[in-house]
């Protein structure tokens, strides 16, 4: 399984979190959140500064890059728990 | 007898209430079993609130024994406007998210897209698809992509 992390984050923005966090897993930058609007995940002006920015999803897809599962949340403090991608990848073969 | 005690209950509960909400940005919000429902810090809140009001309540039943009929008021009233401020975020504020109606779905192929990693090369979804993992030689089983806020 590969964790890709998507933001509007510059990528030397990403590369300092995930050195000082200590992750490992792939980050994208999207500073024109071209594929978060493509993906239609637009949560506008709620960056920083009016910044448009990502609203949280999370989409498992499986290696052809069909979509198993998804998790687009009401609500911005709740998000997909590790568990339950863990429970949903179970089904990838 | 004419000192009266100190009433620190509305102090106490006041501090309390302080506490509770940055603790959950702080603390709580990491993990998912405190962080989708923010039981704990509703529970700092209603402490705090009890502690504030036995406190008015004791500062104006028996103001011949304990102190506080203008700090208690004062105190109490601004652990309430904490509690209702921290329910105005979980209840409303965090939920005002756009629709998405347009976000691809369960049985759909993910749109295809190339996009920078953390060294400036650009990455396509289907090379993270057909790229074995770091010690492995097959592509890996799946990819999970995650969209998240970004850290500002």
């Amino acid at each position: 399984m590969r964790p890709v992390a998507i933001s509007v984050d510059a990528p030397e923005v990403s590369r300092d979190l995930s050195r000082k966090a200590g992750y490992t897993y792939t980050f994208l930058s999207d500073p024109k959140a071209e594929v978060i609007r493509q993906y239609d995940l637009l949560h506008p002006g709620a960056g920083v500064n009016g910044q448009d920015i990502a609203r949280p999803a999370e989409f498992l897809l499986d290696s052809s890059g069909v979509i198993r599962w998804m998790n687009l949340t009401e609500d911005l403090r709740v998000r997909a728990k590790p568990e339950q991608i863990i429970e949903a990848a179970k089904s990838l073969r | 007898m004419n000192e009266r005690r100190r009433n620190w209950l509305p102090w106490a509960g006041f501090a309390i209430c302080i506490i509770a909400i940055p603790s959950y940005f702080l603390l709580f919000a990491r993990f998912p079993v405190t962080r989708d429902v923010p039981w704990v810090n509703f529970l700092l809140l209603a402490i705090g609130l009890a502690l504030a009001g036995i406190g008015v309540k004791r500062a104006f039943g028996q103001s011949h024994i304990y102190r506080g009929k203008i700090a208690g008021p004062i105190l109490g009233s601004l652990s309430l406007v904490l509690a209702g401020m921290f329910c105005f975020m979980v209840f409303y504020q965090t939920r005002q998210l756009p629709k998405s109606t347009g976000a691809p779905r369960v049985g759909q192929k993910a749109p295809e897209f190339v996009l920078a990693d953390t060294n400036n090369n650009p990455v396509s979804l289907s090379s993270l698809l057909s790229t074995p993992l770091e010690q492995a030689h097959t592509p890996p089983k799946g990819v999970v992509l995650i969209f998240y806020r970004g850290y500002w």
